[in-house]
Parts: structure tokens; sequence; C-alpha cells
């Protein structure tokens, strides 16, 4: 069954095509991967898809509804959410507040019996704190919780994100670059938790680097080059796909490609 | 010692007064980081819209409470109108923005009311009250309380209702208050509905002891906002602290040095502030990550 659909999605930055014409599809349980070389439009693709920013082109479509242009909270309440590459957090909260903010459309009271303090309100609270908890000690974050997440590391900030945005218990997930800035053991950490949550049943969407990880647990991969979907298919497919190869490790004329990439970047860099 | 009780009760009145404006800074700055220099005309349009009510006949409660809910219905305007359009603009011209907004609000009153000075009679007489051997107005009693009746309410709105942490989430970090689904807009409109009652609030209870006109919205911004930056910008028991301790020391220059000089006291203070401690009393400061 098709939960997210993305069709010929399309944005120009001034007289720049950062994104042109792209599609695909995922289903739920399903670990869809975005790959290309810098600047190819992977993080604008992702920015469209969550409403960040406004699609020139195309149509996105969560469980058969149109949603493109949606906004992020609307979009976090029918049941998409997403992490950032450099990352979103509430940096002056502890650690499990960040956690208890991602459960709060679940957590709706009657603000009456809030300021009152009700027994109801005070239950609904623990049970919240605990669920938080699990979420952080599935990320080895539990001994951190009451520690303010400015002060944690990148690389379990960037966990943190994740199990955030799980609190909301989300049917599609973007994930921008989970693994950047980890080294081999939180990666493989992190690599064995999306497998984990696509498990569940939640459609992934991913954005990464690191091509081995890519390759061993993502179900389909779409690749990008300067805007464009050059390819998408299978992982041992797009791995012997010539033009896939190309993009990567350059052709005759690599020295244009490059050219253009910096071009590419520098716009991205300065809308964003 | 007579003298310096009467000096301590009148700086509490107008500290609490500052206080109020600076409550109303806070909230919109928590928001959006934008410092709103329309507060004051908020107090203003509390202040005129109940005395033009009253004067047409209607009961002075129901004259306040359509002076603070016509106010709020400004201030959502105001970020309609004007901040939401700019937004994604730089924080310094969203905040030049609020001063061109203070300037129509002011036009505005100046030819739908008059330039003249007003007041509609204290909520409770104008017998002195003795304490200590110092005289009180029962109307400086309501501004006091009502300062901190505000100020508790307000603490308990945002440390323990859903939709108050929203806010605080939002002042946090925007974008990630959107990916859980906060309605960030909404935050917004709430924010600065709230701030502009609050003001409101500020000018019907101050109106009986100070007077109102079109125009004194500009002198209680700054004396609001030198307040806030004393507390710490964005810290709404800095905003309680900072407003009561100017009122304070406005009413020491006033009665020790020269009443010409109180007004010096709030720039003395901003310059003081801004020179030694930028983040102000209880303001935490601020390291971005790289």
């Amino acid at each position: 069954m098709t939960l997210l659909q993305v069709e010929g999605l399309g944005i120009s930055f001034g007289g720049l095509r950062a994104v042109n014409d792209v599609g695909f599809s995922a289903s739920a349980g399903e670990i869809v991967s975005v790959i290309g070389p810098n600047g190819a439009g992977k993080t604008t693709l992702f920015n469209m898809i969550s409403g960040v920013y406004l699609p020139d082109r195309g149509r996105v479509m969560l469980d058969g509804q149109d949603v493109t242009r949606f906004e992020p909270h609307l979009l976090a309440r029918m049941g998409m959410t997403r992490t950032f590459q450099n990352l979103q957090i509430f940096q002056d909260m502890t650690v499990l507040e960040n956690v208890i903010v991602g459960f709060h459309l679940a957590e709706r009271g009657h603000l009456l019996a809030d300021l009152l303090a009700l027994p109801g309100t005070k239950r609904r609270s623990a049970e919240v704190r605990e669920k938080a908890m699990a979420l952080l000690t599935r990320v080895r974050l539990d001994k951190a919780a009451e520690q303010v997440a400015g002060n944690l590391s990148y690389g379990a900030l960037k966990r943190l994100e994740i199990v955030r945005a799980l609190a909301m218990s989300p049917r599609v997930l973007l994930l921008d670059e989970p693994a950047a800035g980890c080294n081999a053991v939180e990666t493989e950490e992190i690599d064995a938790f999306i497998a984990e949550l696509a498990a569940t049943g939640i459609g992934i969407l991913l954005v990464e680097h690191d091509m081995k990880m890519v390759m061993r647990i993502s179900n389909h991969i779409v690749v990008l080059d300067h805007g464009e979907k050059i390819a998408e298919g299978k992982p041992d497919e797009v791995s012997r796909n010539p033009e896939v190869i190309s993009a990567y490790l350059g052709t005759v004329d690599a020295e244009q490609d490059e050219q253009d990439e910096e071009d590419e970047k520098e716009a991205t860099h300065a809308v964003g | 010692m007579d003298a310096l009780m009467q000096f301590l009760l009148s700086g509490m009145t107008v500290g609490a007064v500052y206080a109020l404006v600076a409550l109303g800074f806070t909230i919109i700055y928590n928001a959006s980081d934008v410092v709103n220099f329309a507060q004051g005309e908020f107090v203003m349009l509390g202040g005129m819209i109940t005395v033009f009510a009253h004067a047409a006949g209607l009961p002075l409660p129901l004259a306040a409470l359509i002076a603070i809910v016509l106010t709020a219905l400004v201030g959502v305007a105001l970020n309609k109108l004007a901040i939401e359009p700019a937004r994604g603009a730089p924080v310094v011209s969203l905040i030049i923005i609020t001063i061109g907004a203070s300037i129509v609000i002011r036009g505005a009153a100046q030819l739908i009311f008059d330039k003249q000075l007003h007041r509609f009679p204290s909520f409770s007489g104008d017998e002195p009250i003795r304490l200590l051997g110092a005289a009180i107005l029962p109307q400086s009693l309501w501004v006091v309380g009502g300062a901190f009746f505000i100020f508790i309410g307000l603490w308990v709105f945002f440390t323990k209702t859903l939709t108050g942490k929203a806010v605080l989430a939002t002042a946090n970090n925007r974008l990630a208050a959107q990916l859980v689904g906060i309605n960030t807009g909404w935050v917004m409109t709430l924010s600065f509905s709230l701030s502009a009652a609050i003001g409101a609030l500020a000018g019907v209870l101050v109106t009986p002891i100070t007077l109102v006109a079109y125009d004194v919205g500009v002198g209680l911004a700054l004396k609001g906002f030198a307040a806030a930056m004393l507390g710490g910008m964005g810290n709404p028991k800095g905003a309680l602290v900072g407003g009561i301790l100017l009122g304070l020391l406005e009413a020491m220059t006033a009665g020790y040095l020269s009443s010409q000089y109180k007004d010096a006291v709030a720039f003395i203070v901003i310059l003081a502030v801004l020179f030694a401690m930028p983040q102000g009393i209880f303001g935490a400061k601020r390291t971005e990550r790289v």
C-alpha cells in the first residue's frame, strides 16, 4: 500500500532549478533512500515534502490525500515528521523534555483541568514521562535524560531528534542524514534502529551519505543529480547503473560538473 | 523615614505599571524574538477606550472589559497585518515595523479620540490609606495587585498548561515546534493578543492615577523596555523585578535628587545594563552552538 507518493515535484531559486520533476513512492514499512552527490537537491526535496519549502510544481500525497504546501505542523498532525541534517532540538530544555514535547499531540487535555492540576492531568503526565523514558532507553540516552539538551554531543542529539519524532507515532518519517557525524559504532546502531522502525510499519525516507549503510538497509533507492532523478530501483540495481556511477565518480567532462555542483551548493545555501 | 516609606510606595505603584509593560514585551519577545515597541500604545488604548466607553454611559467594569478586548484585537491585527507578512525578515526590520505601527496607532488615537488628558474615577474612591506614616491611594493597591495577579496567572499558564508550554517551545525553536505539530502561527496570534490585553489592563488600572492621553505610550514603552532589559529580556520574573526596581529607582531619584531627573533614570539604567550585564538580572547567558 502506497503511503507517501511524490509526483513531479520541482522548485526553482531565481533561475536555478534546484529540483526538477522528481517523483517516487514509499509504502508502509519500506525504507526509501534518496542519494546523490553534494548539491544534488536531496535536502531541498526533503524540505518540499515536509512543508518547509513551498514547491513550484508537483504534488505530495500522504495516504491518498493531497498534502502539497501543507505547513509542517499540519503534516505532523497527519503523521509525517522529519529530522534535520543540522539538528532542530530544543536546546534549552532537558533531553527528557524534548521527547515529552514530541508527545504533546497525544497529551491533549482540558485547559481548566491542566490549570487545576486535576488527577487526570497528573496521571497523563506520568504516563508520558514513562513513555518518553522508554524511547530514550532505546537509544541509550536514558542516563542523560535530565541533562540540558544543548550539552549533548552531536551524535547523541541526532538520536534524540529521531526519538522526539517517534514520540509522535508517525506513519512517515523523513530522516536527513541521521548518521552524519557519528562514528562507525553509532552508525551501525542507528542503522539497526531504523530497520527496527521500518519493521513496525513506519514508512521511512532517508537521505544519507554513508553508502554502505544505504545499500544495507534500503528497500528502494532514488538517485538525484543536479536536481533530476537519474535512476531508481533496488540497491543492487542502482549500484550497477552506469549513470549513477558516472554521477558519483565523474566522467570525462567531470570538471564542468564539479563547477555546476559548486554553483548549486551556493544557491541552496543562500536560500537555506 | 516617613518620606522613604512614601517614596517606596509610590515607586512600587509606578514600578508595577512598568512591570506590566515589561511582561508584555516578554511575551512577544519569547514567541518571536521581536521587541514590540508598540507595547506602550496598548497601555494608552486600554486607558483611552475605557475613558470614552465610560463617557458614553457604560458602567466602568464593562468599559474596561471592552477596552481590553478591543486592544487585544488591535494586537492580533498588528501581528496579522504588519509582522506576519514580513515573516522571515531580520528581527531588526521587525522591530522597526513595530515602531512604525506605534506611530500609526498613536496617530489613529489622536484622530479617533482627541488630544486632551483624560481620567475616569478610581475603582475604590480617592481617600488615601495611611500606612506606616505614608499615604497610599486605593488605586495604587489595585495597580500593584493587578501586576502580581497577572504575573502569577502567566506563570501558571506557561508552566502548567499545554498551550503555555507550546508558546515556550516555539520560543525555544520555532522549526522544531512545528515539527512536533505546534501551530506556531497561532502561537504568535495568541502572544500578541495576550500581550496587548495585559498592556490594556495596565492602562485601565493606572489611568485614574496618571491620566491618559493619546501620546502616553512612547514613554511607557521606553520605561517598560528599560525594565525588561534590567530584569533580563524574555524572563517574566525579570520583567516583574526589573519593573519594580526601575519604579523604585525613579521614585528615589525624584525624592532625593530632583524630579527633573526622574525620567533620565530609565535611560541610565538601559546604558548601565548594556555596559555591565547585557543579559540582565535573570537573563540566561546565550551561547550559539555551531
